[in-house]
């Protein structure tokens, strides 16, 4: 399992995400409103849409297609057209870079 | 200039056979067809907007759409009070066409933003007045919610789009009576009444995820119970001798969807008249038109068209400033609702001669072609 270096924690404004892609994925890294970085997969499970060109307000991170909304932390579908939950990973910061725990 | 958008263009067949219909159904030979050439679910163009301004032109608040709302609540309130206390005089007229066009018009933009999510920063906001607005409009709040994603995914792909308002050959007569809403009203109460015995279509179930039915089923019980309390109360109106006013009921709940949805469908048929089927770029398929400020504000300006296909997740008060910010590289838009009308009309008149015929969209020599190379552009999914 290992942690694999994914940006460094500037590249990400608060309250913003970025896509990531990494080994064939692609992925969501989200710099919250709380200060902490967050990680998700990069694709909603609605349709295959990148979800990093969407809208981080709060805790969520709304869809660019259809608008539909996740808790990027929990991974949780919080509003329709989304009814399954997305991937979290796990994210630590080292010394201003970003490290995603990847199975 | 450069044309754009004759790559996908569907053949002109011989016109001097009568047209053969296109299939619109979405479990058809169409359905198939769009899938075989990559047109379901595909990548679309996007105008360039840098991340920083489109996060700006993105952000959500509650208060114009508060306010906004506030008028649209107050108006019915002033509009049909004055109806009922002028009851017996012409001057009553007037009141209850602008409460129409408030209730059967103002609706659908109300209905279609809420949808989105966008009006309000607050969900349960929009979640409250996309209920209001779906029941004026008569349409399931699941079903439609489920249909307008469709139509975001597959924007006038036939076989996959629910929502295409003009399907070739063209039925005029159809067409002039969706004015006063009464096929439509009729086609729409049906399927509510349908969705509240249990029962959803083929098509339903092709665009509506198992998961939700139940709640379309349960949506349009409600929706069906509020329209048998109104005929209730208008039978005992009727019955306490109270004669025409027993009308009443019928005038402030249901009845404007049929005398007021006038604006609504003229702004509506605008959207995509004409224009091109099958093709993966907004600006080809879609029309920003120029309007009155009145209309605009019915509308929640929908009339930036292609502004908010391209980024639906633009709340309606910033598209005037998205469509400054894109403009260079879309078409030029429609200068008013009579232009445009010209234009779509004599298009759609052309088309029911001419299948496949389609107005071509201009670029503007600064905007970036339509690319063809979109249609084998759709993300992998990651392994999780
Ligand atoms: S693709 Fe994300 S909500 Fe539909």
């Amino acid at each position: 399992m290992p942690w694999i270096d994914a940006c460094a924690s500037d590249d990400i404004e608060e309250e913003d995400v970025i896509r990531w892609d990494h080994g064939g994925q692609t992925f969501a890294i989200y710099h919250g409103a709380d200060g902490a970085f967050y990680c998700t997969d990069g694709l909603c499970t609605h349709e295959q849409v990148h979800l990093a060109d969407g809208l981080v307000m709060d805790f969520e991170i709304e869809c660019p297609r259809h608008n539909g909304v996740f808790d990027y932390r929990s991974g949780k579908a919080l509003r329709a057209p989304v009814c399954v939950d997305l991937a979290t990973y796990e994210v630590r910061d080292v010394d201003g870079r970003i490290e995603v725990l990847i199975e | 200039m450069l044309r754009a958008g004759e790559g996908t263009a569907i053949a002109p067949s011989d016109t001097s056979a009568a047209p053969a219909p296109r299939d619109y159904t979405l479990t058809g030979p169409s359905a198939r067809q769009a899938a075989e050439r990559g047109l379901v679910a595909a990548e679309w163009y996007h105008s360039d907007v840098p991340r920083k301004k489109m996060k700006e032109l993105m952000a959500r608040r509650d208060g114009p759409a508060l306010r906004d709302s506030a008028i649209w609540i107050g108006l019915h309130v002033l509009f049909a009070a004055g109806g009922i206390w002028f009851w017996g005089s012409w001057i009553a007229v007037p009141f209850w066409l602008a409460y129409g066009v408030l209730y059967g018009s103002a609706c659908d933009a109300r209905w279609h933003e809420c949808g989105h999510g966008t009006a309000f920063r607050t969900r349960w906001m929009n979640d409250v007045v996309y209920h209001i607005a779906s029941f004026q409009v008569i349409r399931n709040p699941v079903n439609w919610r489920w249909s307008h994603a469709r139509h975001h995914t597959d924007t006038i792909i036939v076989g996959r789009d629910a929502e295409i308002a003009w399907m070739h050959p063209v039925k005029l007569a159809l067409k002039a009576l969706a004015y006063v809403g009464i096929h439509d009203v009729w086609t729409s109460l049906g399927g509510l009444v349908r969705n509240a015995a249990g029962k959803l279509s083929a098509e339903e179930k092709e665009y509506i995820p198992q998961s939700e039915w139940h709640k379309a089923v349960f949506w349009a019980r409600w929706h069906v119970a509020i329209y048998a309390a109104t005929v209730l109360v208008a039978l005992g109106m009727l019955l306490a001798g109270m004669g025409w006013k027993a009308t009443i009921p019928f005038l402030l709940i249901g009845g404007p969807r049929v005398y007021g949805c006038w604006h609504m469908i003229m702004t509506g048929l605008l959207q995509h008249g004409g224009l091109a089927e099958d093709v993966l770029d907004h600006r080809l398929n879609s029309r920003t038109v120029y309007m009155n400020p009145v209309s605009r504000w019915i509308y929640w300006n929908m009339n930036y068209h292609v502004e908010h296909h391209m980024f639906p997740m633009v709340p309606y008060y910033a598209l005037p400033a998205l469509h400054e910010v894109i403009k260079h590289d879309l078409p030029s838009p429609n200068t008013s609702i009579w232009q445009a009308y010209r234009e779509m009309i004599r298009a759609v008149m052309r088309q029911r001669r001419e299948p496949g015929y389609y107005l071509v969209r201009e670029l503007p020599a600064t905007a970036r072609p339509y690319q063809g190379q979109l249609h084998a552009a759709v993300p992998e999914r990651a392994m999780a």
